[in-house]
């Protein structure tokens, strides 16, 4: 494909004072002589930012990097992921059309997109909305076809469902990425056939839930967004703070994940979705998960009522509940829990804050349904697993 | 010496140093390999893929030679040498594979394109090519650009070998050209279609191999095998660059480079490689005389009555110009001093001291520019006044030298440490301290700017005390091709210009077009072109061009160079020796030679050095005494790149530069 620069350019290009921000930290990455190193990820921030990469962009940049504007421009043309051209200004969809994906009906995608948005790739839809193209392998084939829109995966499309998403992304709404088929990754369609022990905690995959953390699907990136944790810069002030985010996430129309219903508890909140940045960005899969269940990402619940100390200076062995072990023991009764009555009188409400507040493992309390195990152990019953507690099998 | 490792190209055994190349090594073997992006000055792409080797032992693939050096080879068996075949079935198998490639997109052009008959693919097609297609699809195709009024373009022939990107980015040192996009659809283009403004850009017309870019003043005029070669000297700086004119029955068709490791290596300027048209416009073909003060076409003797009427019993003084070969002007000192007249070849009132060669030349050889460490640069913009020197310096900055600049802060493609503008910044420089520079090879060089003003021989001294300070070799950037050998030959006044034709009654003006002569003088203008010189003229001798007669040029190194006769004068025009001679007999004070060797030996008797070719004498340093500098900042010596003698000024191609020049550096005014 001839790539050239669009004939209608825009007057100028300026990196937003956040993307600018991101852009030095960049450069500091190389020695100052070899600054030229970083033309493409800064290509690739002014593509996030204006959806294209333009003229005036590509020569910023080169004023930047002490390059020649056709160095850039070499690199620009050389790598198909830099748009060339404007895209639409809700998103740009990428068709994968290589081999999986086509024998798996990429064409009838195809075919979609010539009728909702363009006749042609890389032509704006009449309402100015979308663009699409086709492109090659993006390496989800277990999950063909598939497209990308924007930074996230559609896998498992069907010609309607994927018309479903351009609707709706059309009415400024953001459908969940990942498998659109009820899949939860690349297992087969039919469910697990090995390794089945073992039950799924959460309706999304990794990459879904960074999706929905980040809320950045289809968003012009502007440099306010919550960093990634970059480990080289760690000297550096903190990026993102709870504000600017909170921000980020109205620019999506989104629903808060943070609710400021006044309660102290605000605050260790938003730090503890750092924390889930950082957390992110060391892929630790669990952690992060546990932390991008929707239903407490828009709630934070109420505060149960809490003991200053155990009852009679004798707490309960809260090990005994299954989930539980010491470490969340000692968080636990931190946080004041000391009796099995204290858990088995948890409302739905007070569940999630519990849930949102254990800093090291939020959403443990109701996965492992603490407050049904509290009940039972508060009566004097027992369950499978505080009898093996007693029997001293699982703590020494 | 012991760190030589010996190959086995071909069978035979050779010992190479270890970083070489495998292409240099077969090249020492005398084995030819054919190649494309490779070029020895420029760095290595190893994209064309047509220098493919065997390496016995290696992978069971062919090699890049360009890309793949000595030391990276495995050693056979036993401690034998490595071995390389450029003759075997699979490197003839592999080499015709890319040619096929290479030609599937090459429109069979030949019968129509310039490069036909010089040209790479078409001779290694010859060793290489295959006498059929086997190719059906839809051939490439490709838009061309406007790169100027200098280089041509016909993209769809072009092999993507990058010499010209490379050449334009890593010598001229103007990144202005690139290659976008990739694969089938890979091209070569300057940036969004600009043209390029690079002075040296004549030579991507060359490094081409295809005749992707070609040259636009020659298109369609000449084939190679019909033109008449002469291997020559170029002087339209004071380089000497070594040039081949391509003549067609007695008209220059084109001037190329020749290769001189020594002085522009295989580069050549634009302005001396596009100034061809202009040895044919405005020539003096007949001499003139003035009647009733208007020029009239006259004959010889008509022109040589006048003159002898003329010069009888009055005081005569000779000004030397800025092409003139040494030959001329030794005759025309013979001359003038046989009539006991002055001479000067400072023209511009540059302060040169007479006799001192290592300060009106220097004692640095532009060779030494490579290897220094550090440059400094007083009064000059190089790239204006020698472009392909400037490409030698921007080489050793590339190298590591550090280059300083006394003088005007232009754009010289390469970073420097700009000490300053003026004298002020040259003074200061010599109370610095030099710890860092001593022991180290270092460059001063000056230019013609510097030494015009009143105070010339003040900032010489100052110069000089720097070098000597600094224990730096010392250049003396000259613009005029015949200013050292003129200066060799002592074609010089105390008290310069103003005193050689101050109370002249007749002034012999042997082709000077950039100073005025003073009014009421009778002046006998000779040279080759119409122009400032001979509108003042009262008699007009017409004479050859540079590529007109053989003559030695001394360069600003001090190196005497022999530019050969490629053609004849127009007209009437004569050898300029010739008619100083010719007039000598009519005034009656005969020089004493009748052929140009008896000339020449003459000169040599006078001036040893000059008789021998090509080899640059070690020069004396003596410091020189100057007064006391001015605080005027410095400029450059030459105004107008493009505009800079008579033979630019008759050149079309120079005058659309110049106007593209000039909108360049003031879009507003070309309005």
């Amino acid at each position: 494909m001839l790539r050239r620069l669009h004939p209608e350019q825009p007057e100028s290009f300026a990196f937003t004072p956040g993307n600018q921000e991101w852009a030095e930290k960049q450069l500091s990455k190389y020695p100052p002589e070899r600054k030229a190193s970083a033309v493409i990820p800064l290509l690739w921030r002014a593509q996030e930012q204006e959806g294209w990469v333009t003229k005036p962009a590509i020569e910023s940049i080169a004023d930047m990097l002490d390059m020649a504007s056709i160095r850039v421009l070499e690199v620009a043309s050389f790598y198909f992921m830099f748009q060339l051209q404007p895209v639409g200004s809700v998103a740009h969809i990428q068709i994968c059309g290589t081999t999986s994906c086509m024998i798996c009906g990429s064409e009838n995608l195809i075919e979609v997109c010539q009728a909702k948005i363009a006749a042609n790739p890389h032509e704006i839809s009449a309402d100015g909305k979308f663009s699409w193209e086709e492109v090659e392998c993006l390496g989800a084939c277990s999950n063909a076809p598939m497209a990308q829109i924007g930074k996230d995966y559609y896998e498992n499309l069907t010609a309607e469902r994927l018309g479903e998403i351009i609707d709706a992304l059309g009415r400024g709404e953001v459908p969940r990425p990942g498998p659109q088929n009820g899949r939860f990754g690349a297992e087969p369609f039919g469910g697990l056939t090995s390794l089945t022990e073992g039950e799924r905690r959460y309706s999304g995959n990794a990459s879904v839930g960074l999706a929905e953390y980040g809320q950045d699907t289809i968003k012009r990136i502007d440099g306010t967004e919550p960093a990634l944790k970059m480990p080289m810069l760690d000297s550096a002030a903190p990026v993102a703070t709870a504000g600017t985010e909170t921000d980020s996430v109205q620019l999506m129309d989104q629903p808060e994940p943070v609710e400021d219903d006044g309660l102290d508890a605000e605050k260790p909140e938003t730090n503890s979705e750092h924390k889930a940045m950082e957390e992110a960005a060391e892929a630790d899969e669990e952690k992060v998960i546990g932390k991008f269940d929707e239903e407490e990402a828009e709630e934070v619940g109420t505060r149960p009522e809490t003991l200053t100390g155990p009852r009679d200076g004798q707490a309960d062995d809260l090990k005994k509940i299954k989930g539980v072990g010491p470490k969340l023991e000692e968080s636990l009764n931190k946080l004041g829990f000391y009796h099995f009555d204290q858990i088995a009188s948890w409302t739905e409400e007070e569940l999630l804050w519990v849930d949102s507040n254990m800093d090291d493992f939020k959403g443990r309390a109701s996965r492992d349904d603490w407050v049904g195990q509290s009940k039972l152990l508060a009566a004097g019953e027992e369950t499978e697993f505080s009898k093996r507690v007693d029997d001293g099998d699982v703590y020494d | 010496m012991s760190d030589l490792r010996k190959i086995i190209i071909d069978g035979d055994e050779i010992e190479v140093d270890p970083r070489m190349t495998l292409l240099q090594a077969c090249e020492v073997a005398g084995v030819e390999v054919p190649r494309f992006c490779y070029h020895e000055r420029l760095s290595i792409a190893g994209n064309c893929r047509m220098c493919l080797v065997e390496v016995v032992g290696g992978p069971p693939k062919p090699a890049a030679s360009c890309a793949m050096q000595v030391k990276d080879l495995r050693p056979g068996p036993e401690g034998a040498p490595p071995e390389v075949k450029t003759k075997s079935p699979m490197v003839k198998k592999a080499r015709e594979g890319v040619m096929e490639f290479l030609l599937i997109n090459h429109p069979l052009d030949c019968p129509i394109c310039d490069q036909g008959g010089e040209c790479d693919l078409q001779d290694q097609a010859m060793a290489y090519g295959v006498d059929f297609s086997r190719y059906r699809e839809p051939k490439r195709a490709a838009i061309d650009m406007d790169l100027g009024p200098l280089v041509g373009t016909c993209m769809t022939r072009c092999i993507s070998c990058t010499r010209c990107v490379r050449f334009i980015t890593e010598v001229a040192g103007v990144p202005e050209m690139g290659q976008t996009g990739r694969g089938e659809d890979s091209e070569i283009t300057s940036y969004l279609g600009a043209m390029l403004t690079s002075e040296m850009q004549g030579n991507v017309i060359d490094l081409c191999p295809v005749g992707a870019l070609t040259s636009k003043p020659y298109a369609f005029t000449a084939r190679p095998w019909e033109l008449t070669k002469t291997e020559s000297i170029d002087v339209m700086d004071a380089l000497g660059s070594n040039i081949r004119v391509d003549t067609k029955g007695r008209e220059v068709m084109r001037i190329l480079p020749r290769n001189n490791d020594g002085v522009n290596e295989e580069w050549l300027a634009d302005r001396s490689r596009f100034i061809w048209d202009g040895l044919r416009r405005q020539r003096l073909d007949r001499p003139y005389v003035r009647r009733d003060g208007k020029l009239q076409a006259a004959t010889w003797n008509e022109a040589f009555d006048a003159i002898a009427e003329a010069v009888k019993d009055k005081t005569v003084a000779g000004v030397v110009g800025d092409l003139v070969s040494t030959e001329s002007a030794f005759a025309l000192k013979q001359l003038i001093e046989r009539l006991d007249g002055r001479i000067e070849c400072r023209t511009d009132g540059a302060k040169l001291p007479a006799g001192n060669r290592g300060a009106y030349v220097g004692t640095a050889r532009i060779e030494d520019i490579d290897s220094a460490q550090a440059i400094m640069l007083i009064g000059t913009n190089p790239r204006k006044e020698a472009p392909v020197l400037n490409s030698r310096i921007r080489k050793a900055w590339l190298n590591g030298a550090k280059v300083g600049l006394v003088g005007e802060n232009v754009d010289l493609t390469y970073p420097y440490f700009h000490a300053g503008t003026g004298r002020e910044a040259l003074a200061g420089l010599l109370d610095g301290d030099h710890k860092d520079a001593l022991g180290k090879e270092t460059v001063v060089i000056i230019g013609q700017d510097a030494l015009r003003g009143d105070d010339g021989e003040a900032v010489l001294a100052a110069a000089m005390k720097f070098a000597n300070n600094t224990e730096s070799r010392f250049l003396v950037l000259h613009t005029a091709a015949g200013r050292v050998g003129a200066m060799d030959l002592g074609c010089v006044t105390d008290g310069g210009m103003d005193a050689a034709v101050d109370g002249a009654d007749v002034i012999y003006n042997l082709g000077c077009d950039e100073v005025d002569m003073p009014d009421g003088a009778f002046v006998i203008y000779q040279g080759s072109h119409g122009d400032r010189g001979a509108h003042r003229a009262d008699v007009i001798l017409p004479g050859a061009a540079y590529t007109e007669e053989t003559g030695i040029f001394v360069n600003t190194e001090g190196r005497p160079q022999m530019a050969m006769r490629a053609g004849f004068p127009p007209g009437d025009a004569r050898e300029n020796w010739t008619i100083l001679r010719a007039l000598s007999g009519r005034l009656g004070v005969t020089l004493p030679f009748d052929a140009i060797g008896m000339l020449r030996s003459a000169m040599f008797a006078a001036a040893p050095h000059l008789a021998r070719i090509d080899d640059v004498p070690e020069n004396a340093w003596t410091l020189v005494e100057g007064g006391d500098m001015t605080q005027a900042d410095f400029g450059s010596a030459v105004g107008e790149h493009y505009l800079a003698n008579p033979v630019m000024r008759a050149s079309t191609v120079m005058a659309e530069l110049a106007k593209l020049a000039e909108q360049r550096d003031h879009p507003m005014a070309a309005e």
